[in-house]
């Protein structure tokens, strides 16, 4: 598998840190139900079957963290783009 | 006596070839390979079977063999289940015969085949279910003596073996006529092409046959496009490479056989090579496997598949028969007997189970002068260890008629070699007008060619290589022209299916490799194990090294028959990579033992080797771990030495390995707050402060210090073992957390050589070092102070006050590239005061003696308060992990925590692992309270002293509990008591 870095090129995937879902956001600590939250924040993950925005980072490279579009039955990658990319 | 032709093949009769096969010196030509000298010096059994011990021979010429498997060299080289019909023949070859005792030709063991209802399908499941103690002492060595194929050298590898990348537009999988007609075809069009075979010769099954093409012979249009290909620079051509998987993205894994031709591989060269090849596109012409037909006696030596007895005699000029039957239900086979008719080996027989065939075979076979049944069958073959001697034919008409061979050569049909097509889940489809699976989907850029995919003429091959090469190079972007097929032999198939002859007398066998025969099916459909996938586990079909290339679709044409079902309702198998097997050191390449593993060495290394240090690993780092003196002989007394010296005088150490992040920008002090558990941004410049940081769960993730050396500078230190996990993590929380902060970091840990001078005399030591004017007096560098200093006449560094030890102590950081000049430079100036050189040995005593948690009490489940960092959480800040910390299982106050222990006995010796249960309790689980983390010989104390996790442990000291060790018959009574062992107020911290 191969992954484009946006500042690389393309990189095999040895290359690269998986870490997981792109998705989700950690949560306002001030919030009333910041435990909850949180809980999920840290726990809970959808598996879906299909296109799947996740978080890899470049450590042999760049060091950048990448959102990466994969198809997690194909392995094919839609897109990537630099974290808060719009 | 000898089977070789007198003309033809591709063999080279020009030079001989010795080799030894048992023992037995044997000669053949280059161009061979293992198999077809063997034929050629007429052997005709080649191995024993795996379960039943039953003689076989050679029943194909290709990777699909699953008989002919043998023990290839000797010594630390020797490779067991090698295939005979693959290994390129060399001169000085050795090779054994396998799974036989005392020899091949009488082999003791072969009394499992009387005993074989025992071993039918499931006998495992059945035989052996109880009692289960008799598995391991008794069943289990039996059965592994009795079955099994070859054994394995048991010494290291001497080869060495490498991994390798490439990348084309178009890949080409197989050099066939189609796979020469794709590679040629993308190769006039201007692309990139890669063509692999796994064969030494390009040509494919044009090499076996007597075919024409524009004219010429198949071997010499063969031949000529080599050539071609060959002069093309874009052209890489690799022979003796196996494709053997698909992977994402166009990824392909191949195995080039570098030096498995030669008695061992040539200087500087790997014996394999591991290809990783990236295409654009990829066209798969891999071929067709020949099926056999399922009689009695089938798999007896001197039983073949047509195909490949057809190239043994045109490829190889060897007979393997002298009489020979022909038994196919296909034109093809038909082949044989005229291939045979012009090389001069008798044909006897000819048995085609269809009712009728057209005038043409029936004018062969009487030129050929064999006796032809036509709606004839094959019902039994029988022969001994030496060869066939009979055959029992079953004519149209019902009648048994036996027949004197020395040979049969046998065609049930042809399987496309659509292996590859499935390894990214795609499942073959059945197609009723060939009789076969074909490739059913297939991954994107992938094309099938030829008879892979159901191509079984020669002009359709040729015919599909150009149409799939041309598109394969349209698709990577070239202009492909398109050309007209070459002129070629006509070919038909006229298959009628004949998977099992009914009314055989003998064992038939489906799977020869496995010896699964068609009783086995027939009872695993008695017994319910009908679907596909409970056949292939609980007959074992298929499932042997040769993955049933010969067997499978025969196994489940039975399975159809028996439950009246069609094959396609039936199901199919897939495939998984590799197509055949790949060694394990092929993978691994030169990621073995310490290769392509950096050894990272200290920048004081060269003193401290010079020393006689002696050296540890730590994660990539090669470290100090003590410097033995002369008369030392045990690392005790050296440790103990270089503890004393360090609290009594001064002591150097390398600290370099710690992690070291440079943090710079306006908000460099925001993050920190939002990183550590504790307060960074309000740190004065000029300090230092030592922090801990969680993970988003609770847990503790690192500690160490960091020091602010300007007000939008800070440097930060990490644990050796965190170094890399923690600038990944740095890095997470600025570019995905908290992208609005303004800050840069850069890791710094190798452009730094750091020295913990330590102890008494530290000052006194540091400040013959440092150039004038610098003060390091207590109250211009005072501790926790960081300072910029010259050292050694102008060599700029950082002077950090920081203790690890518990002593005055100093870290002098300089540049990497003095730090073995300033590690000399600070034992001269120590000289006076008795400096000693301490290794990691020292400094975890003393960090012990000290109470400092490291790497045994970070362990992934301790959180802050366990480790008694607690109070530096912030209430007034957030930071990673600090809501998870407050979860109840967090916050439990009986959780363990940390705390120093002592054994009650002064004299005893304290284990780390050892858990912790009341004195007067049960060793049992139940009563676990926590367990050491860390222990030592406290040359302070003069006894050993330990940190551990125990439950409620700050409130439990002067409580007396067991520390349990029954692995080590360890159980003695310790004391609770605080993990500071030495100078407990830090007085001397601040001198």
């Amino acid at each position: 598998m191969q992954i484009q870095c946006p500042y690389c090129g393309d990189r095999d995937a040895h290359e690269f840190a998986y870490l997981g879902d792109a998705t989700v956001t950690r949560p306002d600590p001030a919030a009333p139900d910041a435990a909850r939250a949180f809980y999920e924040y840290v726990y809970l993950r959808d598996n879906p079957a299909g296109p799947h925005k996740e978080l890899w980072y470049h450590s042999a490279g760049c060091h950048s963290w990448l959102v990466v579009t994969r198809d997690t039955r194909t392995h094919a990658i839609e897109s990537v783009a630099q974290v808060g990319a719009p | 006596m000898t089977s070789r032709l007198p003309s033809g093949g591709l063999i080279d009769r020009s030079r001989t070839l010795s080799f030894r096969f048992d023992g037995k010196p044997m000669t053949g030509n280059p161009g061979d390979t293992l198999a077809s000298a063997l034929i050629a010096n007429g052997t005709v059994l080649a191995g024993r079977s795996f379960k039943y011990h039953r003689p076989r021979g050679i029943l194909t010429a290709g990777s699909e063999e699953p008989n002919a498997l043998v023990e290839l060299r000797t010594g630390a080289r020797r490779e067991a289940n090698t295939k005979a019909t693959t290994i390129e023949l060399y001169d000085g070859l050795e090779a054994q015969s396998q799974n036989r005792w005392p020899s091949l030709a009488f082999d003791l063991l072969s009394v499992n085949s009387l005993v074989s209802p025992v071993f039918v399908a499931g006998f495992y499941y059945k035989t052996f279910m109880w009692p289960a103690a008799f598995w391991e002492k008794l069943y289990e060595p039996l059965i592994r003596r009795a079955a099994g194929l070859g054994r394995a050298s048991k010494e290291p590898d001497p080869d060495h073996y490498e991994k390798a990348f490439a990348f084309c537009d178009v890949l080409v999988i197989g050099a066939g006529p189609a796979g020469l007609m794709a590679a040629l075809t993308a190769a006039r069009a201007g692309a990139r092409v890669i063509l692999c075979d796994e064969d030494f010769t390009f040509g494919g099954r044009l090499l076996s046959e007597q075919f024409s093409i524009d004219g010429q012979s198949g071997t010499e249009w063969a031949a000529a496009a080599a050539v071609e290909l060959a002069q093309n620079p874009a052209v890489t051509l690799m022979r003796r490479t196996t494709v053997f998987g698909g992977y994402d993205q166009g990824t392909y894994g191949a195995l080039e056989r570098v030096g498995d031709h030669l008695p061992v591989p040539l200087p500087h060269t790997p014996r394999q090579r591991m290809w990783k090849i990236v295409a654009k596109r990829a066209v798969l012409a891999a071929g067709a496997v020949e099926r056999q037909i399922v009689f009695g006696g089938n798999d007896r030596p001197g039983v073949m598949m047509a195909s490949a007895l057809r190239s043994y005699v045109n490829r190889f000029a060897a007979a393997p028969a002298r009489r020979l039957a022909v038994f196919t239900n296909n034109d093809d086979g038909w082949k044989t007997v005229a291939d045979c008719a012009r090389a001069n080996v008798p044909v006897e027989v000819v048995i085609d189970p269809r009712p009728a065939i057209p005038e043409a075979f029936r004018q062969l076979a009487a030129r050929a002068g064999a006796q032809l049944f036509e709606g004839g069958q094959v019902s039994d073959a029988y022969g001994t260890a030496h060869g066939l001697q009979s055959i029992d034919v079953l004519t149209a008409t019902g009648r048994t008629v036996p027949v004197s061979v020395d040979g049969l050569a046998m065609s049930g049909g042809w399987n496309p070699a659509v292996a590859l097509t499935c390894h990214l889940g795609g499942r073959p489809v059945w197609r009723d007008d060939l009789s076969a699976f074909v490739a059913g989907g297939t991954p994107p850029g992938l094309a099938v060619a030829g008879a892979a995919a159901g191509a079984f003429d020669l002009r359709r091959c040729l015919a599909d290589g150009i149409r799939l090469g041309a598109e394969a190079a349209e698709a990577a972007g070239f202009e492909a022209a398109t050309s007209a097929a070459p002129e070629a032999s006509d070919e038909t198939l006229g298959l009628m299916p004949l998977w099992k002859v009914a009314g055989a007398r003998t064992k038939a066998f489906v799977d020869f490799q496995n010896d699964v025969t068609a009783k086995d099916i027939a009872l695993a459909e008695r017994e319910g194990f009908r679907s596909v996938e409970h056949l292939k586990r609980y007959t074992t079909l298929g499932m042997a090294t040769d993955q049933g290339k010969t067997a499978n679709v025969n196994g489940l044409a039975i399975m159809a028959s028996l439950t009246g079902k069609s094959i396609p309702e039936t199901g199919t198998t897939t495939f998984r990579p590799p197509y055949t097997p790949v060694a394990i050191g092929a993978f691994a390449g030169h990621h073995r033992e310490k290769h392509f593993r950096p050894t990272r060495l200290t920048p004081s290394h060269a003193w401290a080797a010079e020393q006689g240090a002696i050296f540890v690993e730590t994660g990539q780092w090669l470290r100090a771990q003590w410097y033995p003196k002369p008369g030392e002989t045990d690392w005790l007394t050296s440790v103990n030495r270089e503890v004393t010296a360090v609290r009594e005088g001064v002591g150097v150490c390398d600290v370099s390995t710690l992690g070291k992040i440079d943090i710079q920008g306006p908000d460099a002090g925001l993050l920190l707050d939002r990183v550590y558990i504790n307060t960074f941004s309000a740190l004065a410049v000029g300090k230092v402060r030592y922090g801990a940081m969680l993970r988003e769960d609770g847990i503790v993730m690192d500690d160490g210090t960091t020091a602010r050396l300007a007000d939008d500078h800070y440097l930060m230190s990490t644990t050796t073992a965190n170094a890399a996990k923690v600038m990944q993590h740095m890095e997470f929380c600025h570019q995905v957390l908290w992208p609005e902060l303004d800050v840069q970091m850069v890791s710094v840990t190798e452009q730094w050589a750091q020295f913990s001078v330590a102890g008494p005399r530290a000052r006194d030591t540091l400040a013959k070092l440092v150039d004038p004017p610098a003060d390091i007096s207590n109250a211009a560098l005072p501790y926790m102070g960081v300072t910029d200093v010259a050292v050694c006449g102008g060599i700029r560094g950082r002077l950090f006050r920081i203790s690890f030890s518990g002593e005055l102590a100093y870290e002098l950081a300089v540049p990497a590239r003095y730090g073995n000049g300033v590690m000399r430079a600070i034992m001269a100036a120590g000289a006076d005061y008795g400096i000693v050189a301490y290794g990691t040995e020292a400094l975890g005593v003393m960090r012990i003696e000290k109470g400092h948690p490291a790497g045994n009490e970070l362990n992934g489940t301790s959180t802050a308060r366990d480790l008694g960092l607690g109070k530096m959480m912030s209430q007034k800040k957030d930071f990673v992990g600090r809501i998870m910390a407050e979860r109840p299982g967090l916050t439990d106050p009986d959780r363990p925590a940390l705390a120093g222990f002592k054994p009650v006995n002064r004299a005893d010796r304290l284990r780390a692992g050892a858990h912790f249960i009341g004195v007067g309790a049960k060793p049992v689980a139940h009563h676990d309270e926590g367990y050491m983390t860390s222990v030592a010989f406290s040359p302070s104390l003069s006894h050993w002293i330990g940190l551990g996790l125990i439950k409620g442990g700050p409130n439990r000291y002067g409580e007396r509990v067991r520390a349990y060790d029954p692995v080590r018959k360890g159980d003695i009574e310790v004391e609770i008591c605080s993990p500071v062992f030495v100078d407990p107020e830090g007085a001397r911290l601040r001198v």
